[in-house]
């Protein structure tokens, strides 16, 4: 047998390390060639790093959150043949997939390539799936008898004994707990705390929320926006619209008045480097869409929005929303915006504070549209009014350049004719 | 008429009953058992005690007899053994006897009043108690139902003459030349066989496909086998339909659908027990019913306040072990103590030969509730100790979840492994895995070591096979 070492290859993005999002295969494991061993996380995509060969897993790298050095040891493999120890650097499985294809903090443990020929007595840890709904807890006799003696719930209690089985110290620190409770409570406080370390796509959506609201002094900026005019017109074209196009939202029209408004102020359609002291205005209006998905917060990209009309942004937005929701979303349908919006309208709401996408400069947010009472100078009216929440980055756009940009916005919003107007 | 009070009233003094009498006696519960008949109830006077004493002595005697036919390969010969029947059934009784007197020790000795005489309900807090000496009213706060089961009668067949029932069959003052046992269930099985080892020519009578139909084929196979080299003749899918020739023949309607007849001296007739609900006025306390059964909750609560039931009167499976077990458990719950019952596995041994032993779920019992099982068996052909006793038939099984390991089910089949059903509970109930077993030595060179190899084996490393 000769041991053979599976090294973290270097997966493509010019980084010098990545996150250990999930183990396929545990110590003692079998393993074909080509079998996945395990995926690591960069920059929102997973990466699976194949087996270079078949073989005995005989050491793991880490746990899941780790963060592993490109180039360093992943796997070490007990392999058939002679010769000296070799060492591998695996190919990346070639199926790269963005985040949510995972679920983040999968479980490390998971079926083995090829099952385990024998199996020794206890060598290593079974799994201890989570009881199920109704099934009884795993605990003997005698514990049982205190519990119930106690009025103790054994369902209540999670078992450190193989195969989670509850032990009279796993009762004994549950009762110690317990007595702290004041007697004139009505039922027995819920202490316990539930630990999760946060890896993967949150642990990336937490690092970029820090950086932004570290290092970008906000502006939140608050404009009420009448967009009666855009309902009708919206209605009237999803109305008349051909069966090959989409259904439009609000947000292509919001799309194309954030072209025409970062048309005449380019500064917020950049990226600022603070450490080189630069801002790079980009000529290309590649607008992120902030997309709740099941993994969590993600920012899709439409890519050249500049060059697309009305339609083809409602189509983009729906494919590249949707990829990200799926999990299919390529790496680079996931980076590169150059502003982006932000919508929580859905849920109602009245303004929002959003959080810049580092490194961008700016950020729309959408508020509900509600019919609120308009006074058009005679009296009041009904009006379909909706808020926008914009942030910006102070330290290089000054309020009032801020509030023309909203304004702007809300010219071409109140006055749709104006989005297909060239001025 | 005589009134008495007390804190608690059993009806019956079988196992469930007399259990819960002692418990509560212990626990200072001022305590009355009525029972009609003698106490220990089916167990003790005509059920597990009188036919474990019957198999053993028709065991003794056949392994005489095998050495006497110059069969045994053990080098003994004995002279042809003779059979004083009666002098069994004495010995029989004997134990009997002994026991319904060390049942009445422990209940006198716990300060327990015991009343003799048939109980009848008055309402749900008074009994009437016909005994010898007259009526007498017992008043209890709590009353617990131990009334047991009784054999079914097959209309067409009933008891009286040469149809007997399984009561009657330990009881007979000699041994049948020609025996039909009606029902291959195991308590057919288990007299069936005993008789078969006594003398009689046996035939049994089955209306499923196959004997034992309780256990799967596995583990009842062995024990077909082993009828077989008996000489007992097995019809499965037959019916018993009536008796013919004047009584001294019994129709039957055999698996190809004709109809024969089967000459008997007696006709054993075993095809089940029904709980013991009638006669004792029941009906006035109007509780609510589960099928035949009372119905009660975990803790053998009926749906009267005050009044509990346990035993074989609360349904299957109808064993001794469990009604003390829930006897036991009422005491402490009328004592105040809170308990519930929560147990995992309840055993249950076929007294055949050999032996059958089944704790938990079966492989396909664990499947049909979604669970994926490691389960494997250990043949006694590869245990040492087996040899040495002339039976390598039969195997220990184990039932394990696949992705803990969790045992299960045990089940095991072979002579004299109804000694090891002790272990595989304990397994159970203290929740162990494949691997608790196979890191636990087990001494050599005995069957149990069957245990450990069959978890061995699942486990992908047995040693002897």
């Amino acid at each position: 047998m000769t041991e053979r070492v599976v090294r973290l290859p270097d997966v493509g993005e010019g980084i010098a390390e990545a996150e250990l999002v999930e183990w396929q295969v545990q110590v003692g494991d079998l393993v074909r060639e080509d079998a996945v061993l395990g995926a690591v996380m960069t920059d929102k995509a997973t990466v699976e790093i194949p087996s270079p060969a078949e073989g005995r897993v005989v050491w793991l790298a880490g746990k899941v959150g780790d963060m592993l050095a490109i180039g360093s040891d992943f796997v070490r493999l007990d392999v058939d043949g002679k010769g000296e120890t070799s060492t591998t650097t695996a190919a990346p499985a070639v199926q790269t997939t963005s985040a949510p294809a995972r679920k983040a903090g999968h479980a490390a443990r998971a079926t083995p390539a090829i099952a385990p020929a024998h199996v020794a007595p206890s060598p290593q840890p079974l799994a201890t799936p989570a009881r199920r709904e109704g099934e009884r807890p795993l605990a003997a006799p005698a514990v049982r008898l205190r519990a119930r003696e106690a009025g103790i719930d054994l369902r209540q209690l999670h078992g450190s004994g193989p195969a989670g089985r509850i032990t009279h110290d796993d009762l004994d620190s549950y009762i110690a707990r317990g007595s702290d409770d004041a007697p004139a409570l009505r039922s027995r406080p819920k202490t316990a705390v539930t630990d999760t370390k946060v890896v993967g796509l949150r642990r990336k959506i937490a690092e970029r929320m820090s950086i932004a609201n570290a290092r970008i002094p906000h502006i939140t900026y608050v404009e009420e926006v009448d967009v009666t005019a855009l309902e009708d017109l919206r209605a009237k074209l999803n109305e008349q619209k051909r069966t090959d196009r989409p259904k439009l939202t609000l947000l292509p029209f919001l799309m194309q008045a954030i072209v025409r408004a970062v048309a005449a102020q380019p500064e917020l359609n950049a990226h600022f480097d603070d450490e080189a002291g630069i801002v790079h205005q980009h000529a290309a209006v590649h607008m992120g869409i902030a997309t709740q998905t099941g993994a969590g917060l993600m920012v899709p990209v439409v890519r050249h929005t500049e060059a697309r009309d009305l339609f083809d942004c409602a189509a983009e937005v729906i494919r590249v929303t949707e990829a990200a929701r799926n999990g299919t979303a390529t790496r680079d349908e996931l980076i590169g915006s150059t502003i982006t919006i932000t919508s929580l309208g859905a849920l109602g709401g009245l303004a929002t504070t959003p959080i810049i996408n580092h490194p961008e400069v700016a950020i729309v947010g959408v508020n509900r549209i509600a019919i609120r009472p308009h006074w058009d100078g005679a009296g009041f009216v009904p009006r379909k009014m909706m808020n926008l929440s914009s942030s910006f980055d102070h330290r290089v756009i000054d309020g009032f350049n801020a509030a023309l940009f909203v304004q702007r916005i809300k010219t071409q919003l109140e006055t749709p004719a104006m989005i297909f107007i060239d001025v | 008429m005589n009134d008495t009070t007390c804190k608690l009233l059993v009806i019956g003094a079988g196992p469930g009953g007399y259990t819960c009498a002692i418990r509560a006696g212990q626990l200072g519960i001022d305590t009355v058992v009525v029972e009609s008949e003698k106490p220990g109830g089916t167990c003790l006077n005509i059920g597990c005690i009188p036919s474990k004493a019957l198999i053993h002595a028709a065991d003794t005697y056949e392994t005489v007899a095998r050495a006497a036919d110059g069969k045994a390969q053990l080098g003994i010969s004995a002279l042809k053994p003779s059979l004083d029947f009666t002098k069994t059934i004495a010995w029989k009784d004997d134990i009997v006897r002994r026991l319904n007197g060390g049942v009445s020790g422990l209940l006198k000795r716990a300060g327990v009043r015991y009343v003799a005489g048939h109980a009848s309900f008055h309402d749900g807090k008074t009994v009437e108690v016909h005994t010898t000496n007259g009526v007498q009213l017992i008043h209890a706060e709590t009353i617990v139902i131990a009334t047991g089961s009784a054999p079914i009668e097959l209309p067409s067949l009933p008891f009286g003459g040469r149809v007997i029932s399984s009561t009657d069959a330990l009881a007979l003052a000699e041994v049948p030349k020609r025996l039909i046992v009606v029902g291959g269930g195991y308590i057919g099985l288990e007299l069936g066989t005993a008789f078969a080892k006594l003398g009689a020519d046996v035939t049994v009578v089955e209306a499923t496909p196959r004997i034992l139909p309780q256990y799967d084929g596995e583990l009842s196979d062995p024990v077909a086998r082993r009828l077989r080299a008996l000489g007992v003749t097995v019809l499965t899918s037959a019916k018993a339909k009536a008796l013919v020739a004047e009584g001294t023949a019994l129709l039957i309607e055999t698996a190809d659908g004709g109809q024969t007849t089967l000459e008997a001296d007696k006709i054993l007739v075993t095809v089940g027990r029904k709980p013991a609900t009638s006669g004792f006025g029941l009906e006035l306390l109007d509780l609510d019913m589960d099928g035949p059964y009372i119905r009660i909750d975990d803790r053998c609560r009926t749906s009267m306040r005050g009044v509990f039931a346990i035993g074989d009167v609360t349904g299957e499976p109808m064993l001794a072990h469990r009604a003390m077990a829930q006897g036991e458990m009422v005491a402490e719950i009328v004592a105040g103590h809170r308990r519930a019952w929560d147990r995992v596995a309840i055993p249950a041994i076929c007294f055949t030969d050999p032996e059958i032993v089944m704790v938990g779920l079966s492989p396909s019992e664990a499947r049909d509730k979604g669970l994926e099982v490691k389960s494997d068996l250990f043949p006694f052909k590869a245990s040492g100790r087996a040899l040495t006793l002339d039976r390598d038939d039969g195997f220990i099984r184990t039932v394990a979840r696949a992705d803990n390991h969790v045992l299960l089910g045990i089940q095991g089949v072979g002579p004299g492994l109804a000694e090891l059903s002790a272990a595989f509970s304990l397994a159970l109930e203290m929740g162990a895995r494949l691997e608790d077993i196979a890191l636990t030595i087990h001494a050599h060179p005995t069957l149990s070591e069957g245990f450990h190899e069959a978890a061995l084996r699942s486990l992908g490393h047995a040693i002897h096979v």
